[in-house]
C-alpha cells in the first residue's frame, strides 16, 4: 500500500512536470482539453491529439494580432 | 490576531532586508580590492525577495485590490486550447521563458563598460519598482479586460487616435529589435567557421524535428526535443573538426556582409514557410535550451563564487566609453531595459498570459515574481561580463575605429586605458575558445559566452572544455535569436498590414497571397536596412542601434505605465497613482533626454544631427573621412545618421502625444466623481 501511495506521487510528479516542459513551449495540456469537452461541450466533436497538436502550434505560431510568442 | 505576534512575523523579513542592505553595502562600497560575486546575487535576491513580500503585496491588496472570487477570462472563457485555467507553476514557466530572451543576457554586458555597480543598482531599483510593477499592473489590467492586448486597451481607455499611434509605437519597436538582434548574431559569426557551422546546422536539425513531429511520432515533444539537443551538442562537436580543416574552416568563413544578406534572405523564406517545419521545433530547442542554460549558470556562479575583475565603478561613467557613447544618465537607463523594465512585457503580460490565469490572486506571483526573475537572469549576465579580465571585455566590445585592428594596437590602447593586457593574452583567450579572433566582437553575445564558458568548463567535467562551452553559448544565444527573427517577422507583417489596412483596406486581408508577400518583404526590408548600415557601420553598429533599441523598448515602458495610470485615476484609486506615474515620469524623462541628446549633441560620436553634417562639410569640401574609405561610404555615413535622427524624432512623437492623450483623459477622469474605466462587469469564480 505505502509503495503504491509513492509510486502513485511520482507518477503524478512526472505528469506534473511533463505539463510543464510542456507548457514552456505553449502547448496546452490535452487531458485537459479532453475533460473539459467531454463535461462541456458533449456534443461537439473531440480533436485526436494529433490534430490538437497540430491546431495549437498554428495558433501558437500562425501570427495574427496580439500574437508576439516572446520577448527581445 | 495581537500585535506582538504581528511584529514577530515580519522578524524574518527584517533580518533579510538587512542582509539584503549588507551585502548591497559591500557591492557599492568595497574600493579598490576585488569582491565577489556572491555579494551582488545575495544583494539582489534578498532585495527581490522583500520587495516581493511588501511591496507587491501593497500593490496586489490596496492598488489593484485583486478579488480571488472574481472569475478570469480563462475561467469564464474556458476552451482548452486558448483559454486555459492553468497551474500558476506552471504558468509562471510559461510566462517567464515568453519574456525572458536575449535582452536581459546583453544589455547588462554592454553596460558593464561603466563597472558592475551602476549596472547592478539600476537593474534591482528599476525592477522593484518599474519593470515588475509595469508587468504586474498590465496583466491585472487585461485579466479585468477579457485579457485584451495593450494596443487593444489603449484604444479602449484613451481613445482611438492614441491606440493607432501606440500600435505604430509597437511596429517601431519591433523592427529595431530585429534589427539589433541580428546584428548581436553576425557580430558573433563573422568570420568564425566553428559558429557559422553550429548555427547552420540548427537549419537541418529543425526541418528534420518538424517532420518528425508532424508525420512520423505526432506530437511527441519530449523525445524529439531530446534528439534535436543531442545533435545540436554533435554539431558544436563537428564545428570544432570544422574549424581546424584546412577546406572546410574556409568554406565557413564569411564576412558580415555576406552573413547579413544571409539573414535578410532566411528571415524572408522562413518567415512564409509553414510554422511547423522549422520556427516550432528550433522554437522548443530555444526554450529548453535556454532554461537550461539558465540554471546550469546560476548553479555555476553559486558553485564557483567567482571574483569579479572588473571594477566597480570606470572612468566611462562620463560618457566617453569605447563600447557605446553616452554618460550614465541618460545612456544607462536605456542600456539595461529588460531586467529592469522592459516594455515588451506588456505585450505578453496582455493578450497571452491573462487567457490561463486560473485566479487574480495569481497575478502577483507571475506579473511580478516573473519579472523578479528575469531581473536575476540579467543579475547572472552581469557576473558573467565582469568576471572576465577587462582588458579582455574591451578588447572585445571595442570598435577598431578606436582601439586598432591588431593585438598589439588594441592591447596597447587597452593598457592605456588602464586595463592591462598583453597581446599574447588576447591571443591566448581566442585559442581557448577555438576562434581566430576575439577583437571587434561588440554586441555582448561572444563576451558573454566567454563568461559563460568561464564558469561552465570550471564546473563541468572535461579537458579543454572551454572552446566547446563558448561555442555552446554563441549557439544558445544564436538558436533564440533566430526564433525571434522568425516569429518577430511574421508578427510585424500582420502588424504593418494591420496599419496600412487602415489606409489601403485591400492589405488587410491576411489570407491573401499578395498582401502577405509584400508586407512580409517590407517587414524584412525595414529591420534588413538597419541590420546593414549597422554591419557597415565602421564606429561599430552597436553604437547606433542599442540605444535606439534601448530608447524604442524604455518608450513601450513609458506608453504601458501612462496606460496604467490613466486606468488608476479612473478607477479612482488616484491616492495611489503614483506607483505607476513616477516610473513613468523616470522613463519619460530618460527616453526624452537619450532622445534629444541623440539628436541635437554636438559631438559626432554621439549626436546623429552632428555627425551627418560633419561629414557633409567634408564631402562638399572633397574630403573623406575616416574610416570611410571613398565618396559612397561618406554617403551612407550622412544617410545613416539622418536615417536615425528620424527614428528618433519619431520616437519622440509616439511618446508626446501619448503624453498629450493620458493628461487629456487622465484630469477628465480625475474630476468626474465616479469610475470611467471599461473593466468587465464582475462574475463570480465558481467553485473550484
Amino acid at each position: 500500500m505505502e509503495e503504491n501511495a509513492v509510486f502513485n506521487d511520482l507518477s503524478r510528479m512526472g505528469k506534473y512536470l511533463g505539463q510543464a516542459a510542456r507548457m514552456l513551449v505553449g502547448m496546452p495540456d490535452y487531458d485537459t482539453y479532453v475533460q473539459h469537452m467531454q463535461t462541456q461541450h458533449p456534443d461537439q466533436p473531440l480533436m485526436s491529439y494529433e490534430a490538437f497538436f497540430r491546431e495549437r502550434q498554428e495558433a501558437r505560431y500562425g501570427g495574427g494580432k496580439g500574437r508576439p510568442v516572446r520577448c527581445c | 490576531m495581537n500585535n506582538n505576534n504581528s511584529l514577530l512575523r515580519h522578524l524574518p523579513w527584517a533580518v533579510l532586508a538587512v542582509v539584503g542592505a549588507c551585502a548591497l553595502g559591500v557591492v557599492a562600497l568595497r574600493r579598490g580590492e576585488a569582491i565577489n560575486a556572491l555579494w551582488i546575487v545575495v544583494a539582489a535576491v534578498a532585495l527581490y525577495l522583500v520587495a516581493y513580500r511588501y511591496y507587491s503585496l501593497f500593490i496586489a491588496t490596496k492598488v489593484m485590490q485583486l478579488d480571488p472570487h472574481r472569475a478570469t477570462p480563462a475561467v469564464l472563457n474556458n476552451d482548452g486550447l486558448d483559454f486555459v485555467p492553468t497551474n500558476k507553476h506552471v504558468l509562471f514557466g510559461h510566462h517567464f521563458a515568453a519574456i525572458a530572451g536575449a535582452g536581459p543576457l546583453v544589455g547588462p554586458v554592454l553596460a558593464a563598460q561603466m563597472g558592475y555597480l551602476p549596472g547592478t543598482l539600476w537593474l534591482i531599483a528599476g525592477v522593484v519598482l518599474a519593470g515588475a510593477v509595469q508587468d504586474f499592473m498590465v496583466l491585472f489590467l487585461s485579466t479585468r479586460r477579457n485579457a485584451r492586448s495593450l494596443g487593444d486597451m489603449v484604444r479602449e481607455e484613451m481613445g482611438r487616435v492614441p491606440g493607432t499611434i501606440a500600435l505604430f509605437g509597437c511596429f517601431l519597436i519591433m523592427i529595431i529589435i530585429l534589427a539589433v538582434l541580428s546584428l548581436i548574431v553576425v557580430k558573433a559569426l563573422a568570420h568564425s567557421p566553428w559558429g557559422m557551422f553550429t548555427v547552420m546546422a540548427t537549419i537541418p536539425i529543425a526541418m528534420f524535428m518538424g517532420v518528425y513531429m508532424r508525420y512520423l511520432r505526432p506530437g511527441r515533444i519530449g523525445e524529439i526535443s531530446l534528439i534535436g539537443v543531442a545533435l545540436l551538442l554533435a554539431s558544436i562537436w563537428l564545428g570544432g573538426a570544422i574549424s581546424t580543416d584546412p577546406y572546410w574552416s574556409v568554406v565557413f568563413t564569411f564576412t558580415g556582409e555576406q552573413i547579413t544578406w544571409m539573414l535578410v534572405g532566411y528571415g524572408f523564406v522562413a518567415a512564409v514557410l509553414p510554422v511547423w517545419l522549422i520556427l516550432a521545433p528550433r522554437d522548443y530547442l530555444s526554450t529548453f535550451l535556454k532554461i537550461g542554460t539558465i540554471a546550469a549558470l546560476a548553479v555555476g556562479i553559486l558553485i564557483l563564487a567567482p571574483e569579479l575583475k572588473m571594477p566597480a565603478l570606470t572612468q566611462f561613467t562620463d560618457g566617453t566609453g569605447p563600447v557605446w557613447k553616452g554618460a550614465l544618465f541618460p545612456f544607462l537607463f536605456i542600456t539595461i531595459a529588460c531586467g529592469a523594465v522592459s516594455g515588451f512585457h506588456a505585450l505578453i503580460s496582455s493578450g497571452t498570459t491573462p487567457k490561463l490565469l486560473a485566479n487574480e490572486s495569481h497575478a502577483r506571483y507571475i506579473g511580478y515574481g516573473g519579472m523578479l526573475m528575469e531581473s536575476m537572469v540579467a543579475i547572472m549576465a552581469m557576473v558573467a561580463a565582469s568576471i572576465i579580465e577587462p582588458g579582455v571585455y574591451f578588447a572585445m566590445n571595442s570598435p577598431p575605429a578606436i582601439v586598432g585592428a591588431d593585438v598589439a594596437s588594441v592591447a596597447a590602447t587597452v593598457s592605456s586605458w588602464g586595463f592591462a593586457i598583453t597581446p599574447e593574452a588576447l591571443d591566448a583567450v581566442a585559442r581557448d575558445i577555438g576562434e581566430s579572433s576575439i577583437l571587434n566582437r561588440a554586441g555582448g553575445a561572444p563576451t558573454l559566452a566567454v563568461g559563460i564558458a568561464q564558469i561552465l568548463h570550471q564546473v563541468l567535467p572535461g579537458q579543454n572544455s572551454m572552446a566547446f562551452w563558448y561555442h555552446f553559448a554563441i549557439l544558445f544565444e544564436a538558436l533564440f535569436i533566430l526564433t525571434a527573427v522568425d516569429a518577430g517577422t511574421r508578427a510585424g507583417r500582420f502588424m504593418l498590414q494591420d496599419l496600412l489596412g487602415t489606409f489601403v483596406p485591400a492589405l488587410k486581408h491576411t489570407d491573401s497571397w499578395g498582401a502577405n508577400v509584400l508586407a512580409t518583404a517590407g517587414c524584412v526590408a525595414l529591420w534588413g536596412y538597419l541590420l546593414y548600415q549597422g554591419v557597415i557601420d565602421p564606429l561599430g553598429g552597436i553604437n547606433t542601434l542599442w540605444p535606439l533599441f534601448g530608447i524604442s523598448n524604455q518608450m513601450l515602458a513609458g506608453i504601458a505605465l501612462m496606460l496604467c495610470s490613466v486606468v488608476l485615476i479612473k478607477m479612482k484609486r488616484q491616492q495611489y497613482v503614483w506607483v505607476t506615474l513616477l516610473p513613468a515620469v523616470w522613463l519619460l524623462i530618460c527616453t526624452t533626454a537619450a532622445s534629444l541628446i541623440k539628436l541635437f549633441d554636438a559631438n559626432p560620436a554621439i549626436g546623429f544631427l552632428a555627425l551627418a553634417k560633419k561629414y557633409e562639410t567634408a564631402l562638399d569640401a572633397g574630403q573623406i573621412l575616416a574610416p570611410a574609405k571613398d565618396l559612397g561610404q561618406m554617403q551612407n555615413v550622412i544617410m545613416n545618421a539622418y536615417t536615425n535622427a528620424t527614428l528618433s524624432v519619431l520616437f519622440l512623437v509616439v511618446v508626446f502625444s501619448i503624453l498629450f492623450y493620458a493628461l487629456k483623459v487622465g484630469r477628465a477622469a480625475w474630476i468626474r466623481p465616479e469610475r470611467s474605466d471599461k473593466e468587465t462587469a464582475f462574475q463570480a469564480q465558481p467553485d473550484a
